[in-house]
């Protein structure tokens, strides 16, 4: 493992955000609304629902952490579309890149673009609706690293296609999580879905962790085993991304994908 | 002379299309190697599975003792590669760019070795300009830049000096010959440009159909088809017996 090639590879990426403040503005843009959107939507449900009732910013500290699931995937796709895109896919592979330096360097330049668009639409909540997800205390870390694991699998689940069909995979790239949204109960109990969704939602980790958010917030009780229950799925679906990135890479080598990706 | 590229009886098969069919040949230290031969013939899938970016059906590539296959990694260290079908991230200057390539293949003093590659292929004047703003002639240069940024051993040119004007396709050519003599780089050269293959190569595969039909000196090859050039000798090889 090379600590120089990873370093490559994340300025590629820092160079290109540094250098446009319009990209910068893009990647605050989006979280800052959707944010704003959801902090009206929680304000609404706190006075009139009974469920929600007294429960300042549940709808939106869970608004905040699926942001946060969405823009780490998105960020570790639009990475590899950004190579595509500029046709220096091939460029990339035939430097002396190990996958494993390709997925670390990854990981550490998506968590920037994240960060780079949810600070600030983090700093915001506070100001314009009285509410700090920091009131989840000492959890939000594990809820933000499980959401974070789960949002670079997600991107090597894409990547892996985009590696293995091409450009022509861009599409999934983007609706993969709308796919899995509803299943990932982000704003209702697991209750709500149908029994047959229940089961496949279980096998999700984001069924623990928005549960879990839930309940600190509306209960006040932190229940340690559903953390756990979603960075032990967490460790299994990464393993099994990373396991498809690897076999996509030696798919692509057979097929060609490596060399004509870009065209 | 050292042989330091071993290429033997190498295939590869797409689905049912074969598309490099048991080829082999040998590149020397310091030597520029032509390959020629009209497009599909076979001469990016051969650069591919050299640069192992492609898996071979069968066959093997052999560099510097080494097989491709299984030491991808370190052997991609001293090669490089230049193709006007990719191309660096536009967005980024060219200084970026080349401390990028510099960091990827861990250039030691990458400083010194931008100033150096900014002098000798003159960059000087859009050096800190985005490589997306630069003239065709201008981001050949750069990536002639990074193709030699790790100062590699192995250097596989994809068509060089495509849609350049004269002068900077002359100092394109001029630096190849440069950098094969003083640096004892091995180059394969693919190009459709017969003046240009007949001045930098000292030998010349000619590939149609995923296989190579002759091989020698230009001088040899022009002689032994009887014909005045090498486009000639291309045309004889690769027109059909309707086209004749």
């Amino acid at each position: 493992m090379s600590y120089n090639r990873i370093l490559g590879l994340f300025l590629r990426h820092f160079f290109l955000i540094k250098g446009s403040l319009p990209r910068i503005l893009d990647l605050i843009y989006w979280p800052t609304i959707q944010i704003i959107l959801w902090g009206f939507i929680s304000k609404f449900f706190t006075v009139y629902s009974d469920y929600y009732n007294n429960t300042v910013g549940v709808i939106l500290s869970c608004a905040i952490l699926y942001d946060f699931l969405f823009r780490s995937s998105i960020s570790f796709n639009m990475l590899f579309l950004e190579e595509i895109w500029s046709r220096n896919f091939t460029n990339l592979f035939i430097a002396p890149l190990r996958i494993s330096e390709i997925i670390i360097s990854l990981v550490l330049t998506a968590l920037l673009r994240t960060l780079i668009g949810l600070v600030p639409a983090i700093l915001i909540t506070s100001p314009l609706f009285g509410i700090s997800i920091l009131d989840l205390g000492t959890p939000l870390f594990l809820l933000f690293f499980s959401l974070y694991a789960f949002g670079i699998t997600l991107g090597l689940f894409v990547s892996s296609g985009l590696l293995r069909y091409g450009p022509a995979f861009e599409n999934i790239a983007w609706s993969s999580l709308f796919l899995l949204a509803p299943l990932g109960c982000i704003y209702y109990p697991i209750e709500i879905l149908p029994e047959f969704f229940q089961t496949v939602a279980k096998l999700l980790p984001l069924v623990y962790i928005f549960e879990e958010a839930r309940s600190i917030l509306v209960n006040n009780t932190v229940n340690y085993s559903s953390i756990m229950s979603a960075i032990y799925l967490n460790i299994f679906y990464l393993f099994l991304g990373i396991s498809l990135f690897y076999y996509s890479f030696n798919k692509a080598r057979d097929k060609g994908t490596l060399i004509n990706i870009g065209e | 002379m050292n042989t330091l590229v071993s290429v033997n009886n190498l295939t590869k098969n797409f689905s049912n299309f074969e598309a490099v069919k048991e080829i082999s040949f040998s590149i020397n230290e310091s030597e520029i190697l032509g390959l020629l031969g009209p497009n599909g013939c076979g001469k990016t899938t051969t650069i591919g599975m050299m640069l192992g970016l492609l898996r071979p059906t069968s066959g093997e590539v052999i560099i510097n003792g080494l097989n491709v296959e299984k030491n991808r990694i370190n052997l991609l260290k001293k090669m490089n590669f230049i193709s006007p079908y990719i191309e660096l991230p536009k967005k980024l200057t060219v200084k970026e760019n080349l401390m990028v390539y510099g960091k990827l293949y861990s250039v030691n003093d990458i400083s010194n070795r931008i100033d150096y590659l900014t002098e000798t292929l003159r960059l000087s004047e859009f050096i800190n300009k985005k490589t997306g703003e630069l003239s065709s002639g201008q981001k050949n240069r750069v990536s002639l830049a990074k193709a030699v940024v790790n100062d590699p051993d192995i250097l596989l040119l994809d068509e060089p000096t495509a849609s350049l004007d004269p002068e900077t396709g002359d100092f394109v050519r001029t630096f190849i010959e440069k950098i094969s003599s003083e640096k004892k780089m091995s180059i394969l050269l693919a190009s459709h440009n017969m003046n240009e293959v007949k001045r930098l190569c000292k030998s010349i595969l000619m590939m149609k159909d995923g296989k190579i039909i002759d091989r020698g000196t230009p001088s040899e090859i022009i002689n032994k088809h009887g014909k005045k050039n090498l486009e000639e000798v291309f045309l004889k090889l690769n027109r059909t017996k309707n086209e004749l």
